[in-house]
């Protein structure tokens, strides 16, 4: 075990990686230097400007490029800077990553991860502040994480290297000085598709990911003062979703709370609380609730932007609020 | 495929290997008047896009290729896809949605693949296939490899953003990828020049610092010599080459299409004088092959295809299951 900041934790997994397999590669903006949040920083000097490679700012030949040597058999490690510049890349993505394998019967895979940093950060604003993951979950073919602690981007960035399928990897961005204990020994790393459960409870489920997570803890310690108690599910893989973990807890609460920073209209929280409703429908205390961001655009203003966030106090009462729901 | 037989000189084509490459064009040709006969007659699904007096280009530069060398294609990518060595009875299989297509039935015309062949798909979204081809070529040259990445696209294409980021990519690189422009003069219905700015395609290439070459599309030799020649420079590790070829499309944008947008003297006169495969025989009678070698290279192209389309249309359907395969591996459908 060592202790790591989430930063810290991701340079290490790629690292491990480049090392381990001379067909990894990353590639993006400024990764020589460090890139911008420093998670690559020391790689370039560590495997070489071919390994690590400086790209133009040219996203759809970034992700289009890493679709063709992906398809010729190397492991692109693909980083997008922000999650908002991806957009310019969906084509990419979407259209031929997650749609080559299918289309063309299986004749090849394409074992690439983009790494997105997203989420509210620095008052970055409408264009550099959003949480997109629902649009990924919605794409057959991508393989979707979002790590909330150092050992969890480690452990799964390191999977999505190993794994062969196209992996959309989404690291939030007020999380990088985030510390935590890592397991860095041999070839440790995350099962995709397992959710952690960061705290036990008896009242409400509280389902949630990525920046979620912290404010769902800060919440849980203010619910516990009221008397409530949260059971807290850190999904860290949003596709696959660990179904099962989720529809334990609430087989056992008889409450579901899914807490996101993504805009809550058609987020991924209506995914988890549906597949709930349906399947634990009368063993249900209380309605299920989502609670994520206003449908708006992230405002800048330091007066304007909590409008867009969750908080630990809007949990607790939402979790209260079920816990004391009459019909 | 064709193979070379001796390194090919426009001015003083060899028949043999003239021979060879008009022998891919008449099955590139006969391949989709056939596939374009089964659509009319509902065996083939959704909308293929005819290659029809183009077939030169796909014949010529897929004559220069190594079976290792990869190459990305358009929307109208049978030709490319035949010309690189793909079987056409696992083709017609794959228009008609058939088990044992080269995707299994799950592409069709407009995604068709081999990568047995290197033939890295065909694509529904133009400009697509530029940054995968440089992509590619960025693995071999990561590997250090000798393999080429080819990349073919339309006219249209060039008005997207990828063709820009490709191409710059691809010359700050210094990678192993040969452009070609398939330059019919139009994107669907409007004629590419009427929506561009600038001095075409071979321009926006040569401000990156990329060689171009221009060539008459519809001239098979012309094409073979500007192709053996940009193919080699590739390879030889002097970065990428770019190949304008003018041509003209023979058919509608899709074989549903009439084309009446075109004007009719413009049509009249690509039809009566400017068919490659037309043009090609003149040239090899001019080498002294008689009207009777040319007649069997085609009979015998439309007896195997004929063959081919029928044992198609006789294979068994894909199993309801295959839909479900090879989305992906972890969180794979239940
Ligand atoms: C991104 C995108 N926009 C529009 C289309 C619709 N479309 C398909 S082919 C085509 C024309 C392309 O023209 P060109 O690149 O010259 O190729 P050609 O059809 O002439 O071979 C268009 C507009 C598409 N498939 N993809
Ligand atoms: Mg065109």
């Amino acid at each position: 075990m060592s202790r790591l900041t989430y930063r810290e934790a991701a340079r290490l997994a790629l690292a491990h990686e480049l090392a381990a397999d001379p067909a990894v590669w990353t590639l993006g903006e400024d990764i020589g230097r460090g890139g911008v949040f420093g998670q690559y920083q020391g790689l370039q000097a560590e495997f070489g400007p071919t390994r690590v490679v400086d790209t133009p700012i040219s996203e759809a030949a970034i992700m289009g490029g890493a679709v063709g040597a992906a398809l010729l058999g190397t492991r692109p490690v693909v980083e997008m800077r922000f999650s908002d510049f991806a957009l310019c890349a969906v084509d990419e993505l979407v259209n031929q990553a997650a749609k080559a394998r299918y289309m063309f019967g299986g004749q090849a895979r394409v074992p690439l991860v983009v790494r997105q940093p997203v989420g509210l950060w620095s008052n970055s604003a409408a264009q550099h502040s959003q949480s997109l993951e629902s649009w990924y979950v919605h794409i057959p073919g991508l393989v979707v994480l979002a790590p909330a602690t150092p050992a969890d981007n480690y452990g799964l960035l390191r999977a999505a290297i190993r794994s062969d399928d196209p992996v959309v990897h989404l690291e939030h961005k007020d999380l990088w000085p985030a510390e935590g204990e890592v397991p860095l020994d041999g070839d440790w790393e995350v099962p995709i598709g397992v959710a952690r459960r960061v705290r036990e409870g008896r009242d409400v489920t509280v389902v949630t990911w990525s920046g979620g997570v912290r404010i769902a803890e800060e919440a849980a310690t203010l619910a516990e003062t009221q008397g409530v108690s949260l059971d807290i599910l850190d999904l860290r893989s949003l596709w696959p979703w660990d179904r099962g973990a989720v529809l334990d807890s609430v087989a056992r609460t008889g409450r579901l709370l899914v807490v996101h920073e993504a805009v809550e209209v058609a987020g991924f929280g209506a995914e988890i609380a549906a597949t709930v409703a349906d399947a634990l429908f009368g063993a249900l205390k209380a309605p299920v609730r989502r609670l994520g961001a206003p449908r708006i655009p992230v405002p800048y203003s330091p007066a304007l932007e909590p409008a867009s966030r969750i908080t630990a106090p809007a949990v607790a009462a939402a979790a209260a609020g079920l816990v004391s729901w009459r019909s | 495929m064709a193979l070379p037989s001796s390194p090919p000189d426009a001015a003083a084509p060899d028949a043999e290997r003239l021979l060879g490459l008009y022998a891919t064009m008449q099955r590139i040709r006969v391949f989709e008047t056939l596939a374009d006969e089964a659509h009319k007659a509902g065996q083939v699904a959704g909308y293929i896009h005819l290659s029809i007096g183009q077939e030169a280009i796909a014949a010529a530069v897929g004559a220069n290729l190594r079976e290792d060398d990869v190459l990305t294609s358009t929307h109208r990518g049978h030709g490319h896809t035949i010309a690189k060595g793909a079987d056409p009875l696992a083709m017609f299989r794959e228009l008609c949605g058939r088990a044992g297509g080269t995707c299994g039935g799950k592409g069709g015309s407009m995604h068709i693949a081999d990568f047995s062949v290197g033939m890295l798909g065909a694509n529904g979204v133009v400009a697509a296939g530029l940054p995968i081809a440089v992509g590619a070529a960025h693995a071999i040259a990561l590997k250090g490899e000798d393999r080429i990445a080819v990349c073919f696209f339309g006219d249209g294409a060039t008005n997207r953003g990828p063709f820009l980021e490709a191409l710059n990519w691809a010359a700050a690189f210094r990678l192993p990828v040969l452009f070609v422009c398939e330059d019919n003069g139009y994107g669907a219905t409007t004629r590419t020049g009427s929506v561009s700015a600038g001095g075409g395609p071979g321009v926006r290439a040569e401000s990156l610092g990329i060689p171009v070459t221009v060539v008459d599309g519809n001239d098979l030799a012309a094409v073979d010599a500007a192709a053996a020649a940009l193919v080699r420079a590739v390879r030889e590790g002097g970065g990428p080459q770019f190949l304008h070829a003018r041509t003209y499309r023979f058919r509608g944008h899709t074989s549903s299409d009439p084309a009446t947008y075109r004007d009719a003297a413009e049509v009249q006169a690509q039809l009566a004088g400017n068919d490659p495969i037309r043009r090609a025989a003149a040239t090899l009678a001019g080498l002294g092959v008689t009207p009777d070698a040319l007649e069997r290279v085609e009979r015998h192209e439309r007896e195997a295809l004929a063959a081919a389309l029928a044992t198609a249309l006789d294979s068994p359907w894909p199993d309801l299951g295959t839909a479900f395969t090879d989305v992906q591996d972890i969180g794979a459908p239940q």
